[in-house]
């Protein structure tokens, strides 16, 4: 874990120095400033320090889990994350929850029905899902919104506690359209992974003991199909928390894809720094989990 | 080469085609145009389509920063919201009386302002304010710092009266002190800390402030205690973070905001009109913001004077204007000051300027001559331009089709922001497209860039020059008081930056265009999106 962790930070910390640009000269853009005032400024956020001297400041600050100030608004990361977390959590749980209950029963369905009418179109729904971008689908809602209710998502989050309808009243429909493309892969995993268990000897005993169908593909065959379709939702799942960033330009929403995207636009180093660093975290800690997750499933994992 | 060949030629006849689509004609209008009595109470909401870096307008030269926050605050004086071409008192009891050395101002405050935490301010609020700007102490940015340089000192010899004492006349003092940046600071708060206003607000204006979500929403509600004791009309306002421009759309189109205030495309604001029939008011401007063709005199051929007007020479400014004006931003033709603004060059005489001329055929002719007299009738450059759709890259696009046209031939060298800046600045381009924008007619800053590189245009001049000439020029325009002769000599420097030397010219001028919400009334657009800000004259109509 932690040499991925290491690795992630090093490479992020390179690459940001290789990309040409300058957060200062960015600032104060059209503006006219003088040479000095653009001088003296790098000179107070560290950026004349050589790189190694930068480097070992912003390690010594992460290993105290201090990932710096923001070199763009002079707040601390930490601040500027968590504004936007509870947005980027909520949604990618709402998405998972959409993608689940749907993915799973059609999955299953397709599978079970295999080669029949019912196959045939929850493929064809489901390669929708892989074909049309989760932005674009986001696109089509609000237009559809606007043409037929006038209407479009409010501007502002409200936290589910404080305001659920006004949450809901923006957060659903973005979930809709990341949950419909997250629940397309999903379905197509359970629909594979479903069908490779159903030929197995251990079903086919099942059958031949007279156990009813229903029992058959829900216990015997839906639990032991679970190990990759679980991999893809939690992996998904990882991904979404700082990974929608069209989607979240798009619904104009607060969370940590499009704080990236400003970091990156700004040449806000630690700012960058700390979002992938705690992406990645994200992305092992969820790892570590679905690693236990599989002991739960398939108890053959904790004999090995 | 072929490649970027044919995707030029796909992307300008985009252009073309885009040009001959008939767009739905829209008639700008204004919500509230008769005399109508304003009502008190609502709620403004805007879209405002950046971030503020920090909260302090002192130090930051984006608009992001003024559009939520200038409700917070007063100025010494402010541009007259129902005249945008005129100065007003706002903290000031009266306009200044200027000794007859023009070198000593003086200025009588009100004594009934007072900051949002209840203090009273005085004198000592604006000489720590100006201090601040003018002659910031150490580890302090102050980004206009340079505009104060007439600025000996600053005196508070009584409670309600502040004493501006300049080292020469300076025809720009009396603009510069209704600069919309120049927020009244509390001299308690800034001897607390220096940098106090950077993250926290405490002014004098129109409204408190209630909350800032960042990357969402900042809002502010309406000062019982402001000293103009009718205004604000608004109960409070909100300003939602929006930087996708389709969102930024939506928003309005969905109710959600009621305007922005820098300005939409033609596109958009056709979007707006078809969708909101009849609840959209447009108001429209020329716009103090530019995009100018720096040829880079450092680098060969462009150090020649002939390749560089030659160069200006091949567009034809007018008709692209006409062209560009029904896709983007872009439209009015002007020299190195607003076209329509009190300094620009009348047309009769622009046209005989090199690249302002009706006759483009003519003008091409000559600029074909020109490059085959530089030894270079085949020149291929590259154009350094920002990733930017609004307006700079079909600008971009319509430059190289006029200069293809007398045989040069361009490839466009498009970056993000960040390496696009770092190259104008470190001289790395053949001809770059470099911006202006400014927030108010003043020679004196529509001018800055067109002093030498080494002297007082550093950082700011990206083609590379140095003319001790062309500073002169611009140094005695700012001392010269007498506005007929000043414009005079600003005629005289821009046929000399334009034509004679052709060190770096505009492309046609942005052109403001705000659709919103006709219930919003009491807000008169101006040629810039920096000033009328406040908010105190904004009110909405019950609907």
């Amino acid at each position: 874990m932690l040499p991925t962790l290491l690795g992630v930070a090093i490479l992020t910390f390179v690459v940001m120095r290789l990309v040409p640009g300058d957060i200062v000269e960015l600032r104060y853009a059209g503006g006219s400033v003088a040479p000095e005032v653009i001088a003296r400024e790098r000179h107070q956020l560290g950026l004349d320090k050589p790189i190694a001297a930068q480097f070992a400041d912003w390690m010594g600050g992460v290993v105290t889990l201090d990932f710096g100030t923001s070199l763009w608004t002079n707040r601390p990361v930490v601040e500027e994350v968590q504004i936007r977390f509870g947005l980027s959590l909520e949604l990618a749980l709402l998405a998972t929850i959409l993608a689940v209950a749907l993915a799973v029963p059609l999955g299953v369905i397709a599978a079970v029905r295999q080669d029949t009418w019912v196959d045939y179109a929850i493929r064809i729904f489901s390669i929708g899902g892989l074909a049309m971008p989760s932005f674009w689908i986001g696109i089509l809602t609000i237009l559809a919104l606007l043409t037929l209710f006038h209407w479009s998502p409010p501007l502002e989050f409200a936290p589910i506690w404080k305001d659920p309808v006004a949450n809901l009243a923006q957060l659903i429909w973005p979930a809709i359209a990341v949950g419909y493309r997250y629940s397309a892969v999903s379905m197509r995993m359970t629909r594979s992974s479903v069908l490779e268990v159903l030929r197995e000897d251990y079903i086919r005993t099942a059958r031949a003991k007279g156990a009813s169908e229903r029992l058959v593909v829900v216990r015997h065959a839906l639990r032991n199909s679970l190990l990759p379709v679980v991999t893809v939702i939690s992996l998904e799942f990882a991904f979404l928390i700082g990974g929608l960033v069209v989607t979240e330009q798009v619904f104009n929403l607060n969370g940590l894809g499009h704080l990236l995207v400003d970091a990156v636009a700004h040449r806000d180093y630690t700012l960058i720094q700390a979002l992938v660093l705690i992406m990645a975290m994200i992305f092992v800690v969820i790892n570590f989990l679905v690693d236990m997750l599989y002991v739960v499933l398939d108890p053959r994992v904790r004999y090995a | 080469m072929r490649s970027m060949g044919l995707r030029l030629a796909v992307v300008t006849s985009l252009i073309l085609a885009a040009c001959g689509q008939a767009s739905t004609p829209v008639a700008p209008t204004t919500a509230g145009t008769t005399a109508e009595q304003p009502k008190p109470g609502g709620i403004l909401t805007f879209v405002v389509n950046a971030e503020p870096p920090s909260f302090d307008a002192h130090r930051e030269t984006t608009f992001a920063v003024l559009h939520p926050a200038s409700p917070h605050y007063s100025l010494l004086y402010k541009y007259d919201p129902n005249d945008l071409t005129k100065i007003t008192t706002d903290v000031a009891a009266a306009m200044p009386e200027v000794s007859a050395d023009k070198l000593t101002w003086t200025i009588k405050l009100r004594t009934d302002v007072k900051f949002h935490d209840g203090a009273l301010m005085t004198s000592e609020d604006v000489l720590a304010t100006y201090n601040k700007i003018i002659f910031p102490p150490q580890g302090v940015v102050s980004a206009r710092q340079g505009a104060y340089a007439a600025v000996d000192g600053i005196q508070a010899p009584s409670k309600d009266t502040v004493v501006f004492k300049l080292k020469y006349p300076s025809a720009s003092f009396m603009s510069n002190l209704a600069s919309p940046w120049n927020w009244i600071y509390s001299a308690a708060r800034l001897k607390e800390d220096i940098k106090y206003y950077e993250k926290k607000v405490d002014g004098t204006g129109p409204f408190t402030f209630v909350n800032y979500t960042k990357g969402s929403v900042w809002e502010g509600k309406k000062n019982p205690d402001y000293f103009q004791k009718d205004r604000p009309y608004l109960d409070g306002y909100k300003a939602f973070f929006i930087t996708d421009a389709t969102a930024e759309v939506n928003a309005i189109k969905g109710k959600q905001a009621m305007i922005e205030f820098r300005g939409f495309t033609p596109q958009q604001r056709d979007d707006l009109s078809r969708a909101l029939p009849n609840d959209l008011a447009i108001q429209e401007a020329p716009w103090i913001c530019v995009n100018y063709i720096v040829p880079n005199a450092k680098r060969k051929p462009f150090d020649n004077p002939d390749v560089r007007r030659a160069l200006t020479l091949a567009i034809d400014r007018w008709t692209i204007g006409d062209a560009l004006s029904k896709i983007t931003i872009v439209k009015d033709v002007g020299g190195l000051m607003r076209p329509k603004g009190p300094f620009a060059m009348p047309d009769a005489d622009l046209v005989k300027v090199a690249g302002f001329s009706k006759d483009g055929k003519a003008a091409k002719d000559q600029a074909k001559a020109l490059l085959t007299k530089a030894g270079v009738p085949t020149l291929t450059f590259k154009l350094l331009n920002r990733n930017l759709q609004t307006p700079y890259e079909p600008i971009a696009v319509a430059l190289i089709n006029e200069w293809k046209a007398v045989g040069i031939t361009v490839t466009q060298d498009v970056k993000e922001s960040s390496p696009y800046l770092a190259d104008l600045a470190a001289g790395n381009f053949d001809v770059g497209l470099d911006f202006n924008c400014d927030f108010l007619d003043e020679p004196d800053l529509q001018l800055a860039k067109f002093y030498s590189a080494s002297k007082l245009g550093k950082g700011l001049n990206r083609a590379g020059y140095d003319d001790t000439k062309l500073d002169s020029m611009i140094d005695a325009q700012s001392r010269e008081t007498d506005a007929a002769k000043r414009k005079a000599m600003v005629g005289d420097i821009e046929r000399y930056a334009m034509d004679e030397m052709a060190y770096q010219y505009p492309a046609p001028w942005w052109f403001r265009i705000i659709p919103y919400n006709n219930a919003v009334r009491g807000w008169k657009i101006g040629s810039n999106h920096y000033t009328n800000q406040d908010l105190t004259t904004v009110w909405l109509a019950q609907k």
